[in-house]
């Protein structure tokens, strides 16, 4: 299934995908977007790119196996939750920096909580691809 | 206190992921945290004389009156010192008992976990976090029990034991929630004062039960009581810690938590005193038969449990005091005599009580530790066994109707139990030596000084009795019962009738010990009965259950991806149905529906055609594109409704499913070629009954009078509460944060599921 357009366009679309993936987890508390969003679209950027390059090339390229990122994914979250239970709040209490920022908006807690979303989608939809992928290609 | 349980936990958690390098005598160490813990509540001691009490609260899930709220009164300190008291011992005795074992990092990353849940069982002033703590302590022993998990007999004790306290806790739980109906709290302190609301609920009777269930099947009460001795598969130190000294008690703690609350209500007195009575003759008379040293133990431990239930049911003050001292006295010289025999089973390799001669030419210092122990479990003078015996029986004459038939089954346990208790504390010590026990074998200091330790305590707690008869017994009571009791501990108190019976019952004990051979006939002999046991009636019921739901499974999960789909929408269909039948407006005005613009016509005509298309085309490939074409046109129509959240999301999602269906497309079958028309015909009338039901829910919305109240909620406080501008995502990841905490789990489960499934498949086809 490799062909040479394909490989082409997915050599400069990927990381412009990767990218744009980071930039909606970001801009998810002012405007649309989100973690879950995000972590779809980062998943389809690396999708793109192993069926155009094959999926070996996508794993040297990652270096680790995208199943890894499931259990960051939902430590992070969980992170998030407990970190007020330090400052004294009861889990999952929202903490926030003063000041607002461009595209990102007002940080907290919740990002820390979108973006492990964000990983936990991306880790589950490559792993489930890839595990497929590999299967056929036996 | 806080702090400490989350220390045992973050202890626990190092232990089972990074304890591969726990080697040598560094195992030492970690008996420094059951220590230094048990120092700490020993420090606490002061500011709870005269019944005083530390309050500690930290707000978990408010909303719902469930807070981390800690309590530590006098019962509490009782239990928070057995548990890190006796944790010191076992931790320290276990690391020589079990040196060099490969799995010695999960062990006490298991029971460091078990240490602190039930630190927080004790410890818990509020019901769901006491149910919490309460079922934690069973998963962990759980583990323990199982702990040599490449025994098969060990496994299936380790279930036995989770689902019966497991399956009683969820009884408790029911319990919790309706005393936390009718009271309205969840907080055992304000609850326990409630005495008059609760005797005229209506749910007494059923609370009552509940609270029955719960704590009988944790400790080990006749006809639950079967799992305690199969238990003992579990290594000796998790013998002595979780099923004698500390979590067999926690039914004990419960009822004893709640019984200012029910005492004298309906049949808690009578049921507490019936079941316990049966449970300490049951197991008293179970003991003297068995051969294991072990199975001795486990049976006197069941004895000893059914004598404290039997006294909460007695109720007294009098009755009270003595279930305190007699918890600490049982704790004592019950886990000394089960590190005794964990040393001689080390040392002789063999538990069985006819093999075992002459032990003392081997082990002096473990042959005092053991009579120490003995002595107290036979309440002589002067050892604590010896008050706890006096005060039993004090309550027990003074229980009044059930008072003299009460008194002579008491006494007739009492001297068997002092029987079994020298039947494992100095029968294989005497005698000509047994070929089984070696002349000269070096015993690690561990081993036997823990055990001395044990029975020093208890000798020195017996003869200095005024100091914990005044620091820990009397605040206790104070906590638990208004008026301070007449009977208190004494050496000496004159030849009454106590001292009549208390020295009947040793020279009784004392006769039937020199007369009685243990053998294994007896054993042969309770075959027979097997079939009236009532492990064997759960085995038939577990049986029973699995064919059932091995049928259920069969027919409704039959492997088919389409037949689930199917029963998944009938069941909807009919339960749907079920509801619009009963109440549902009608009368709907279309009007709107003629209010569309030219892009959403042509998006619903696009989105028809490729419908149509996908049914009836007889190429997979392009019903897969057919249906992407769908969801792209739904996408189109969340943009022209302005929610370009749902659109991204849905766009995103339909690349991902055709890149799936492209990658399965080789492996499905061929397509429409075996498919007859009656299946066709089933098909559609489910799928358009279906439809037609989200139809009238969609138009249900849109008429009703609907709830605008949250959406109105969410909107004007995503930016105040949340900081946010994008209400969706606020929602996502602020107000509903837990749900989406939860949702990315089950994501993250479903991806490991279908990962390991296919690493499975893949492994079966290289095995071909």
């Amino acid at each position: 299934m490799t062909t040479l357009i394909l490989r082409t366009a997915s050599v400069y679309l990927m990381p412009l995908l990767l990218l744009f993936s980071v930039f909606i987890l970001l801009r998810g508390h002012f405007l649309p977007g989100g973690g879950f969003v995000g972590g779809l679209i980062a998943s389809i950027a690396l999708v793109v790119y192993g069926y155009a390059n094959g999926i070996n090339q996508i794993k040297s390229f990652l270096r680790f196996h995208p199943g890894v990122l499931i259990p960051t994914g939902v430590s992070l979250a969980l992170i998030s939750g407990l970190l007020p239970m330090f400052a004294g709040k009861p889990f999952m209490t929202s903490l926030w920096l003063d000041g607002i920022y461009p595209i990102i908006g007002q940080p907290g807690t919740a990002l820390i909580f979108d973006t492990g979303v964000y990983f936990v989608v991306v880790g589950t939809a490559l792993t489930i691809i890839f595990s497929i992928a590999e299967d056929n290609e036996k | 206190m806080l702090t400490a349980i989350v220390l045992c936990f973050a202890f626990a958690l190092v232990f089972t992921l990074f304890g591969k390098h726990l080697r040598g005598r560094i195992t030492y160490l970690i008996s420094l945290l059951p220590l230094s813990l048990f120092i700490y509540f020993l420090g606490l001691q002061n500011s709870l004389s005269s019944g005083g009490e530390i309050l500690s609260t930290y707000p978990w899930i408010s909303s719902l009156g469930i807070d981390l709220s800690f309590r530590l009164d006098g019962l509490s300190q009782i239990f928070t010192l057995i548990i890190t008291g006796i944790g010191f011992t076992v931790f320290l005795y276990a690391a020589e008992y079990l040196r060099g074992h490969p799995f010695l990092d999960r062990f006490y990353g298991y029971l460091l976990m078990f240490m602190g849940s039930m630190l927080g069982l004790v410890l818990s002033d509020n019901l769901i976090t006491l149910f919490i703590f309460w079922e934690l302590t069973s998963i962990s022993s759980f583990f323990l029990i199982g702990f040599n998990h490449r025994d098969q007999k060990a496994r299936k004790a380790a279930l036995t034991a989770l689902v019966i306290t497991g399956g009683g806790g969820l009884f408790m739980l029911l319990g919790f929630v309706l005393m936390g109906m009718v009271s309205g709290t969840y907080s055992i302190s304000e609850i326990v004062l409630m005495k008059s609301l609760f005797s005229d609920s209506i749910y007494l009777g059923l609370i009552v039960l509940a609270l029955f269930a719960g704590a009988f099947t944790k400790s080990a009460q006749f006809p639950f009581h079967f799992w305690l001795p199969d238990a003992m598969r579990a290594p000796t130190p998790i013998s002595t810690y979780l099923h004698s000294a500390t979590m067999v008690k926690a039914g004990v703690y419960l009822l004893a938590r709640f019984s200012p609350l029910f005492d004298g209500e309906i049949y808690w007195n009578e049921a507490l005193i019936l079941f316990g009575t049966i449970t300490f003759i049951y197991g008293a008379a179970q003991s003297i038969f068995k051969t294991d040293l072990k199975a001795i133990l486990a049976y006197t431990t069941i004895a000893a449990l059914g004598t404290m239930v039997m006294l909460i049911g007695i109720g007294t003050s009098t009755a009270i005091y003595a279930l305190l001292v007699f918890i600490c006295v049982h704790a004592l010289y019950k886990a000394g005599l089960f590190l005794v025999v964990g040393s001689i089973d080390k040392i002789c390799g063999t538990r069985d009580i006819t093999k075992i001669r002459g032990l003392r030419k081997n082990s002096v210092v473990l042959f005092v530790a053991a009579l120490l122990a003995a002595i107290s479990s036979a309440g002589l003078i002067p050892t604590i066994g010896y008050h706890g015996k006096h005060l039993i029986y004090g309550s027990v004459i003074e229980s009044g109707a059930w008072g003299i038939g009460l008194l002579v089954l008491t006494i007739a346990a009492s001297i068997l139990l002092l029987c079994a208790g020298f039947l494992v504390g100095l029968k294989p010590f005497i005698g000509s030596v047994s070929p089984k026990v070696p002349r000269h074998k070096h015993t690690p200091p561990a081993m036997w000084i823990t055990p001395l330790l044990l029975g020093l305590t208890g000798l020195g707690m017996g003869i200095f009795y005024r100091a914990p008869q005044e620091l820990l017994f009397l605040p206790a009571l104070e906590s638990l019962h208004g008026d301070i009791v007449s009977k208190q501990m004494h050496l000496w108190s004159g030849v009454d009738t106590l001292f009549w019976l208390s020295w009947g019952t040793i020279l009784g004990g004392v006769l039937l010990y020199v007369f009685f051979r243990p053998s294994h006939e007896y054993s042969k002999r309770d075959k027979k009965f097997e079939k009236f046991h009532s492990r064997y009636l759960l085995e038939q019921g577990v049986i029973n259950v699995k064919r059932i739901f091995s049928f259920l499974t069969h027919v409704l999960q039959n492997g088919y991806l389409r037949y689930y789909t199917a029963v998944i929408l009938t069941f909807h269909i009919v339960l749907i149905s079920l509801r619009m039948y009963t109440g549902f407006e009608n009368g709907y005005e279309f009007e709107f529906a003629l209010d569309f613009t030219f892009n959403e016509l042509a998006t619903i005509i696009v989105m028809v055609v490729s419908i149509l298309l996908a049914v009836f085309t007889t190429s997979r490939v392009v019903a897969v594109a057919s249906l992407g074409g769908v969801g792209l046109c739904i996408c189109l129509l969340f943009v022209y409704f302005s929610a370009p959240d749902l659109a991204m999301t849905q766009f995103t999602i339909d690349t991902l499913t055709v890149v799936l269906f492209v990658l399965l497309l080789k492996k499905l079958p061929l397509y429409l070629s075996k498919v007859d028309t009656g299946v066709n015909w089933r098909d559609l009338i489910i799928s358009c009954t279906f439809g037609l039901l989200v139809t009238i829910i969609t138009l249900e919305i849109l008429f009703t009078g609907s709830v605008k109240e949250i959406s109105n909620f969410y909107a004007e406080n995503a930016y105040l509460l949340a900081k946010g501008k994008n209400v969706v995502n606020v929602i996502l990841v602020d107000f509903r944060g837990v749900d989406t905490l939860i949702e990315i789990t089950v994501l993250a489960v479903s991806g490991l599921g279908v990962f390991s499934l296919i690493r499975l498949k893949m492994g079966i086809d290289r095995e071909r």
